[in-house]
């Protein structure tokens, strides 16, 4: 019943699907790039930004990386545009902006 | 070797239930089968098995457990009625799209209102097109019977769904009669141990359950789910050969009692058929040629099957105990008509409702019904179509 998903495209006949769409796989919402969704997108300066780290873990969707202990630039290929960050930052270093 | 007792079929269950010995079983009370986790918790103080129960807070909550833990890889089932059934709508439809091979043990209540407590099949009625296979047992031997073949059915490589084993509320669970039992290694061996292929608690082999689907892959995993069911049939019936070999009983997906050259026959499902029985056994005393169709097997729905069986007799009484406020008659009624028109048996065939919330059904009832259709016929006339029985007015 082990099946290599990354075979199973939209083209597939369901006999190729699994049973009950099972993923038989780790870590597969990473293929999948929400940022498409945005409409609205943060822009980082880094100019203003202290490092206080209050933007990272807010974030729905991990979309902030975080590499010793500095944050970095947005993922936007997962970055949904929510602006929760652009809130949560004391420094006014994120601005949300229209458009992708 | 086999045993001779005396049980209601809530006992009957809960016995059934101990010599499984799932894993898991979260449950919430509703009568009338609050006595199933009633019983089988009272089993596991006692140390008779060691099933983890949990306490849960809503039947809403008993299916997700259930559904959780079987994702988990463990053995799972619960018990309900009803409202509790009603309830669990959400996550019956989960259970079975997502391929979960647990079990319920539902014992049929009427469905509010008025609101009562007795049995009729509006609840197991109102889940046939949740995917669930579904059994229904006339008494607390079938309904021990259809229990133990439950996981085989249900966890077959072929199938992978969720299955149903019904019993009728108070008539059946609480009503205490003879039955024969099997052994306990007798049931741990026929049922065998559960070894799932793909499940959650399974390290170094991650799987995700229930993924959302966009529209490209939602139809085509609606007719993989659909092909399992059709396939549950072959199982039915592949497992209840095993069943016979073992316990000397055998079942169909439906029964067919003194039918053979039946001109009328009546078809229902549940305890009423006893009762039908009784009826024709004293028709056919006075000559009347008339039989009883008992359905065993109402998911998958054995169309064609029940049109073969019927195609020889003039008319049949299909029997729904079940209000489908459809304007047309009971669930029962439609599905059968359907399944005759489809297979060109053109013969009369009129729907009756009974026994709704509990009411009576009685011999008299049957052979009312069987005049009235013999009546009807000899003098061209139609039968009235889904007149409640019994129905003061």
């Amino acid at each position: 019943m082990r099946t290599d998903v990354k075979k199973i495209n939209e083209q597939s006949k369901h006999q190729e699907l699994t049973e009950g769409l099972m993923i038989f796989a780790g870590g597969t919402a990473k293929e999948f790039h929400t940022g498409e969704w945005r409409t609205s997108t943060p822009v980082f300066y880094a100019d203003k930004c202290k490092q206080c780290l209050l933007c990272a873990p807010v974030c729905p969707d991990g979309a902030i990386p975080v590499k010793d202990s500095k944050r970095d630039a947005f993922d936007l290929d997962h970055c949904k545009g929510c602006g929760i960050c652009e809130k949560a930052c004391p420094f006014g270093a994120i601005e949300m902006r229209e458009g992708r | 070797m086999a045993r001779k007792d005396r049980m209601s079929g809530n006992e009957a269950v809960s016995y059934a239930i101990r010599q499984i010995n799932p894993d898991v079983m979260p449950a919430f009370p509703i009568t009338p089968s609050t006595e199933i986790p009633q019983m089988v918790s009272t089993y596991i103080a006692n140390g008779e098995m060691d099933t983890e129960f949990i306490p849960v807070e809503s039947e809403h909550s008993s299916m997700s457990a259930t559904i959780g833990a079987e994702a988990a890889g463990a053995r799972s089932l619960t018990a309900t009625s009803s409202a509790g059934l009603a309830l669990m709508w959400e996550e019956l439809l989960l259970a079975a799209s997502n391929r979960m091979p647990c079990a319920l043990a539902l014992v049929n209540r009427t469905l509010s209102g008025p609101i009562n407590i007795n049995c009729d099949h509006s609840d197991g009625m109102g889940a046939r097109d949740t995917g669930w296979i579904q059994i229904y047992a006339e008494n607390n031997q079938e309904a021990y019977d259809n229990f133990i073949q439950a996981y085989p059915i249900a966890e077959h490589a072929d199938v992978h769904l969720p299955i149903m084993i019904c019993q009728d509320g108070f008539i059946t669970s609480h009503a205490v009669e003879n039955i024969e039992l099997l052994e306990d290694d007798e049931v741990k061996n026929f049922v065998g141990t559960y070894e799932p292929e793909e499940y959650l608690l399974n390290p170094g082999k991650p799987i995700s359950v229930g993924p959302y689907s966009v529209s490209n892959y939602a139809m085509e995993a609606k007719k993989n789910q659909e092909i399992a069911l059709e396939n549950s049939k072959a199982v039915i019936l592949e497992v209840a050969k095993k069943f016979e070999a073992l316990s000397g009983r055998s079942y169909g997906l439906f029964e067919e009692y003194r039918t053979e050259d039946a001109e009328y026959i009546m078809l229902l499902i549940g305890s009423a058929a006893g009762t039908a029985k009784a009826a024709v056994d004293e028709l056919r005393e006075q000559g009347k040629k008339v039989g009883v169709l008992k359905l065993r097997v109402f998911r998958p729905f054995p169309a064609d099957e029940i049109a073969h069986a019927l195609r020889h007799c003039k008319a049949v009484a299909i029997m729904d105990r079940c209000e489908s406020y459809n304007g047309n008659g009971g669930p029962l009624g439609s599905e059968v008509t359907a399944a005759l028109f489809k297979n060109r048996v053109m013969i009369t065939a009129v729907n009756y409702i009974y026994g709704l919330a509990g009411r009576d059904f009685t011999v008299d009832h049957v052979k009312d019904i069987f005049a009235e259709m013999e009546d009807d016929l000899k003098n061209g006339r139609e039968t009235k179509q889904y007149q409640y029985v019994g129905l003061r007015k």
